[in-house]
């Protein structure tokens, strides 16, 4: 006899980590964590190093919390995952990138004096 | 076959299917969930494009390295990161059927996530006391909307996870508090990695 509702046949679970997996993605981010923060508060680099170095390790932690924290690659519609993941990575560096650049260049394009420029440029030629 | 009192049999082949139906369906679940996460990331996307561009209109007043204090970063991040990992643990104790330690994991990442919050919104109110709240300049409306966006799915996770703990404590681990348990923890994991940077790229970068 049985009841309808909720009979789990026993079957290892694929798409769950182990404890191995997780201590492993929490140590290393804990490192990457400390690394990014040390190297940016005893200002080991500057400028534009700093930046670069700061983001790659960013994006080096979110892959390890990607693989070890959300299994992502395990499990029956990963490949669904996938393309979903790099499709909502390209509009994020569309957003993102994209609005930099467009603010940045209406910054400089609209700075008093290029819309001097501008307007004279206009007045001469009879606008 | 016997009916017994509305209960009915079913061979093991049967049951095979319905459980291998069901749990196909779950699947589908999780990933219309993790169709949503990633909607959810493109909002931070536009929050954080605001904030790129916004981070210098200071309009003459202090910028993040004044404001900012690295320590308690710091101790957020490593507190939100350490719940990360016991709601890890408690999802390993889900799969093994072990009550208890699903209660207990999730209670700590609760309170792991508790404090972070009782952290940020610490910071919040000295910020607000010391004449930087959200109305000074387009940098610190910026940084509330981006910051304040990713309290709020805190909290809300909080409340669900709230939620969860009374739901497995009165009625145990059932399939579907199971699944439910999973989003529970895509949520929770995709928001430290949206921690990961908004403290690499506004504190982190804003303080150098």
């Amino acid at each position: 006899m049985a009841s309808n509702k909720d009979y789990v046949i026993p079957e290892p679970e694929k798409e769950s980590g182990s404890l191995p997996s997780y201590v492993f993605g929490f140590a290393s981010s804990i490192i990457l964590t400390l690394v990014a923060y040390f190297l940016a508060v005893k200002h080991t680099f500057n400028g534009y190093t700093l930046i670069t170095v700061l983001v790659e390790l960013a994006i080096v932690q979110f892959v390890v919390q990607l693989f070890f924290f959300l299994h992502f690659g395990k499990g029956k519609s990963a490949g669904f995952k996938l393309l979903t993941l790099v499709l909502m990575i390209f509009f994020v560096i569309v957003v993102v990138l994209g609005s930099i650049w467009i603010m940045s260049n209406l910054n400089y394009n609209m700075s008093p004096k290029h819309i001097n420029q501008y307007m004279l440029q206009q007045s001469a030629e009879g606008f | 076959m016997s009916e017994v009192a509305g209960m009915t049999e079913m061979k093991i082949s049967e049951h095979a299917e319905l459980a291998a139906e069901r749990k196909a369906g779950d699947e589908k679940t999780l990933f219309g969930f993790w169709l949503y996460i990633m909607t959810d990331c493109v909002l931070f996307a536009s929050l954080f494009a605001t904030y790129a561009v916004l981070h210098n209109n200071t309009y003459g007043g202090p910028d993040g390295s004044k404001l900012f204090d690295s320590g308690s970063v710091l101790t957020e991040t490593l507190i939100l990161l350490t719940s990360s990992f016991t709601c890890g643990l408690a999802m390993l104790a889900a799969r093994a059927r072990k009550k208890r330690q699903v209660i207990g994991w999730f209670i700590v990442t609760g309170l792991l996530g508790l404090a972070f919050l009782g952290i940020e919104i610490h910071e919040f109110i000295g910020l607000v006391n010391s004449a930087n709240s959200w109305r000074r300049n387009g940098f610190l409306s910026a940084f509330f909307t981006l910051v304040g966006t990713h309290g709020t799915h805190i909290t809300i996770g909080l409340l669900w996870m709230s939620a969860m703990i009374i739901k497995v404590f009165k009625t145990g681990l059932s399939r579907a508090t199971i699944r439910r348990l999973s989003m529970l923890s895509y949520f929770w994991h995709f928001l430290d990695i949206v921690w990961i940077f908004i403290f690499t790229v506004v504190y982190m970068l804003g303080m150098r």
